[in-house]
């Protein structure tokens, strides 16, 4: 059964048709074109299909297409305004925080979602909070110093 | 399949009961989802309860305190006066999967998939919580230990739905712990788990009493024998070396990679007694 879904998406109004069973990660890619949400497990262990929905950070492969009629969805095809990066997005690349990238954007909207409740967290707090985005390429600390310098930036914008 | 999104829980009702072949309740999806793209199980009907209003509610009632069937584990953990009277039920929400998962996944539902590792399920049953069941003959209560009757097998009938968890009035001097073993600090299932639910007297002697344990058995099992060496005791070492024997002795686990019979059978022991200490820490209990 395929039904119309109207939904916000990254602020902007669209609608897609979607199947009952299908997943929101598979509606955003393959209906709606933003391939920057990736599929690493479709289980909801690795964080890679990261987006937030109504303000709270969800796994796409863990959501129903259906689920998000009138509500807002933000992927990191949001982040950046124009040409310009996000600053999260400008300090992933000074401290070469990714390897192969097929985990930056789940780390990029699980680190947005982190410092929009919390802009000041602990290196362990940070920890904490990616615990649900795995990267194959095991770079870690350098995504946790991305995440501790964009803090520091933002804090003193 | 389809897919239904009705914004009252008689709506729901009515769907649950009206619809034909496979019916599934949808809330955070966590376990569902999984169970879908797996192949596991392939839903003719999947009802959503999360556009329920009710079904999102934390309240005080006369008997308690309630909690919505779609309430994420993550709303709870940011519910303060729920975190102060509830601290171990609360943890044990709060340890199921990461931010992610967190922000989607209820309580409810760890109930409802019924798994014997389950996280919140040890720590609701020492809190002596009881679910609201709700269905075509109307509405019903239920200890929680009576709700998952084996491994992802429940008790609930045909057209019946968890509304709501229901917590008993706290007491004064009363506080709860939860305890889990898992290799890793984070996104891992319980090898085994204990809670611990106390009240204590003016005098540190133990009052009231509830010990439960996760993994160690088909389902979440109470250990009532546990829960005798605590009433009229005070928390010493005797007290705890008795916990720690009935609780070991109480386990019928299964071998599997995460853990062999022996190993969670001692564990089990060891964290009944730190879940034990922690409630009488936060109970205000003195040695």
């Amino acid at each position: 059964m395929t039904q119309l879904v109207n939904t916000n998406i990254n602020g902007d109004t669209i609608g897609f048709a979607c199947e009952a069973d299908e997943t929101l990660l598979d509606a955003l890619r393959n209906r709606v074109g933003l391939k920057g949400v990736k599929e690493g497990c479709g289980t909801g262990d690795c964080g890679a299909c990261s987006v937030i929905l109504d303000g709270t950070l969800v796994c796409s492969c863990l959501v129903l297409g259906m689920e998000v009629e009138g509500r807002k969805v933000e992927t990191v095809e949001g982040l950046s305004k124009g040409a310009e990066l996000h600053t999260l997005q400008t300090k992933f690349i000074e401290h070469a925080a990714l390897q192969c990238g097929i985990c930056t954007p789940g780390f990029l909207m699980a680190a947005k979602a982190l410092l929009k409740n919390n802009p000041d967290p602990t290196e362990e707090e940070i920890r904490y909070a990616l615990a649900g985005n795995l990267c194959r390429c095991t770079g870690y600390d350098k995504i946790v110093r991305a995440v501790q310098a964009t803090a520091t930036e933002l804090r003193e914008a | 399949m389809r897919y239904e999104a009705p914004l009252t829980t008689p709506e729901a009702v009515e769907l649950l009961a009206s619809s034909r072949g496979r019916v599934h309740i949808l809330a955070g999806g966590t376990d569902l989802i999984v169970r879908m793209k797996g192949g596991f199980i392939e839903p003719d009907v999947v009802i959503d309860i999360k556009r329920i209003k009710d079904m999102h509610v934390i309240r005080k009632t006369a008997a308690g305190t309630s909690i919505g069937a779609a309430t994420s584990c993550g709303v709870m953990g940011r519910h303060q006066a729920l975190k102060k009277a509830w601290p171990g039920v609360v943890e044990a929400a709060n340890l199921i999967g990461s931010d992610q998962v967190q922000g989607r996944c209820t309580m409810t539902g760890n109930l409802c998939n019924a798994s014997p590792a389950a996280d919140s399920v040890p720590a609701l049953i020492a809190a002596d919580a009881q679910v609201l069941i709700i269905g075509p003959k109307g509405e019903r209560r239920l200890p929680v230990e009576k709700l998952a009757t084996g491994p992802g097998k429940t008790s609930l009938k045909k057209g019946e739905l968890v509304a709501a968890i229901e917590l008993p009035p706290r007491k004064t001097r009363s506080a709860d712990a939860y305890l889990r073993f898992t290799p890793r600090t984070e996104m891992d299932i319980a090898v085994v788990s204990a809670a611990v639910n106390l009240t204590i007297d003016r005098k540190n002697i133990i009052t009231a009493a509830r010990v439960a344990l996760g993994a160690v058995a088909t389902t979440a099992i109470r250990v009532p024998a546990a829960e005798k060496a605590l009433i009229g005791n005070t928390l010493d070492e005797a007290t705890l070396a008795a916990v720690a024997k009935a609780c070991s002795a109480a386990c019928k686990p299964i071998n599997d990679k995460r853990g062999t019979v022996e190993y969670r059978t001692r564990v089990a022991g060891v964290l009944a007694k730190r879940a034990a200490q922690a409630a009488w820490t936060r109970a205000g209990g003195k040695a």
